[in-house]
């Protein structure tokens, strides 16, 4: 029976074994996997009737833009929802966990989540992690006891704002909020104003790019606006198709559209709860 | 420029806490800074931890607020199985406890004030290490190196209510000139045997001391403003 040479911490977590054996590996010359970071710009506010939350959608890898169209409003409850900075796994895993907790917290109470709860939760776990599980998230949401925006850092302090930006591009978008917030908006002038502030992050920060995401939640209701604004299309794309060099003769061209799009008709009776 | 956003958020901070002849007036500043960014202009550096005690907070954010959120689950428990308020003592002793059984894991600097009827108004300083000493008055994080010297001059025993927060907003507002770290607004929370009182002084709406200018609304009504009259003759 072969024994395991890498001890497992008892409680599950993180294991620094190796931490040594790879510092070593680099001085030698051996170029560590970047891991996918989202550069980004998340934004959110408290208006009139509710949160708006917006993140813009470039996921980087170092230098290279890994993922041009990624989500970053990540969804908790049906009135909770939390925009996501820094290592894009961590913040991914740290919200799907959280949202089932709720759901069973849901089920088990019989009432709809607070934000105050999923805010907690999350900071337990971060600051168990002491800054390792490197996730800086916006959390907004309405429930029974109104709208509430708090901001959550990877150390597990947490701050609770009536305007909110984080991500590299959080300068940026701070900058257009402090000008121009005021409280009492109304929808269309948060969205406008969160739109531009998640385009000020885009045009700004390096890390930030490509299209703006909104999501509006007030009470009993949500609207996830997913690429409400698309600042930055393919503008050169050749409509002639790819083109060979001059003495190349092509014999036949056969194009296949790599996503085929598939009809769902609904046949037979509806299923039932 | 040195901007290290993933930096761990601390509050620069200011805090004081001061006796006077009925109960006890904490104040802060609300600066929350990570690296060079203020991440937050407006915090609450004062928490509630029971109806009758309060603490502020100073140092590594995340710490600090564990901490309060620790001893507040703590003393509800320890309140419901006493049967009554829980004095300043009690709490000044929990926060000492977790405080300096993980003082090499914690990075937080605590001052605990209130009023119970058994000592009245009591104020227990916490820096880092866990050491414990109640005192008069007390002063902490990295804007209260400017005010040793003050409160030297100006604290005296028996203060009126009006006078401790007076100097209590003077002391902040001093601090707020001089450290980096201490900015935005002040609060002050006054707690005595009547209930609890808090205040918020906005930053603009301060004394203003040696050199500092005027606030303004933004730059560009100080350049579009006319130039210095030309001398005459």
């Amino acid at each position: 029976m072969s024994q395991s040479g890498v001890d497992v911490p008892p409680k599950g977590g993180f294991s620094f074994d190796l931490c040594k054996r790879n510092d070593m590996l680099i001085q030698k010359g051996l170029k560590a996997p970047s891991f996918l970071k989202t550069g980004t710009t998340i934004v959110g506010l408290i208006f009139k009737d509710g949160v708006i939350l917006g993140a813009d959608t470039r996921a980087t890898e170092g230098p290279i833009v890994a993922d041009k169209n990624c989500e970053k409003i990540h969804y908790m409850a049906p009135n909770i929802y939390c925009c996501g900075a820094g290592t894009a796994a961590d913040t991914e895993a740290v919200t799907d966990m959280v949202s089932s907790q709720l759901r069973l917290h849901r089920y088990q109470t019989g009432r709809d989540s607070r934000v105050i709860t999923a805010l907690t939760l999350l900071k337990k776990h971060l600051f168990s992690y002491q800054g390792h599980v490197s996730a800086a998230l916006v959390l907004g949401g309405v429930d029974i006891t109104g709208p509430h925006l708090h901001t959550i850092y990877p150390h597990g302090s947490t701050d609770t704002l009536p305007f909110a930006t984080m991500g590299s591009g959080s300068l940026a978008a701070m900058s257009v909020f402090e000008a121009k917030y005021k409280e009492g908006l109304t929808r269309d002038e948060g969205i406008k104003l969160v739109a531009e502030a998640i385009c000020s992050g885009i045009f700004n920060d390096l890390g930030s790019g490509s299209n703006v995401d909104i999501c509006v939640i007030t009470k009993g209701h949500k609207e996830y606006l997913r690429n409400y604004m698309e600042p930055n299309p393919r503008t050169y794309v050749s409509s002639k198709g790819y083109s060979f060099t001059k003495k190349t003769e092509v014999l036949r061209t056969k194009i296949t559209p790599l996503m085929e799009r598939v009809e769902i008709t609904e046949v037979g009776e509806a299923m039932e709860e | 420029m040195d901007l290290n956003l993933d930096a761990p958020h601390s509050m620069g901070t200011t805090i004081i806490g001061v006796t006077y002849n009925g109960g006890v007036v904490l104040g802060a500043d609300s600066r929350t800074s990570t690296g060079m960014y203020v991440a937050n202009r407006a915090s609450d550096k004062i928490t509630q931890l029971t109806d009758n005690v309060y603490v502020c907070r100073s140092g590594s954010a995340a710490d600090s607020q564990v901490v309060s959120d620790y001893v507040r689950y703590f003393l509800h428990q320890h309140t419901i199985q006493l049967g009554q308020p829980a004095t300043v003592k009690v709490s000044a002793n929990l926060i000492r406890m977790l405080a300096y059984n993980n003082k090499n894991m914690l990075q937080t600097g605590l001052i605990v004030g209130g009023w119970d009827k058994y000592e009245g108004g009591k104020i227990y300083g916490i820096p880092l290490g866990g050491t414990v000493v109640e005192q008069p008055f007390a002063i902490g994080g990295s804007g209260s190196s400017y005010l040793y010297s003050f409160f030297d001059q100006a604290w005296k025993e028996n203060m009126t209510k009006e006078e401790a927060e007076q100097l209590v907003v003077k002391a902040v507002s001093l601090a707020i000139a001089r450290d980096g770290a201490s900015g935005g607004v002040v609060r002050t929370v006054i707690i005595n045997s009547e209930g609890v009182t808090r205040n918020f002084y906005p930053g603009d709406k301060l004394q203003l001391w040696h050199e500092e200018l005027e606030p303004q609304n933004s730059l560009l009504d100080i350049l579009n403003a006319a130039g210095p009259e030309p001398m005459a003759i």
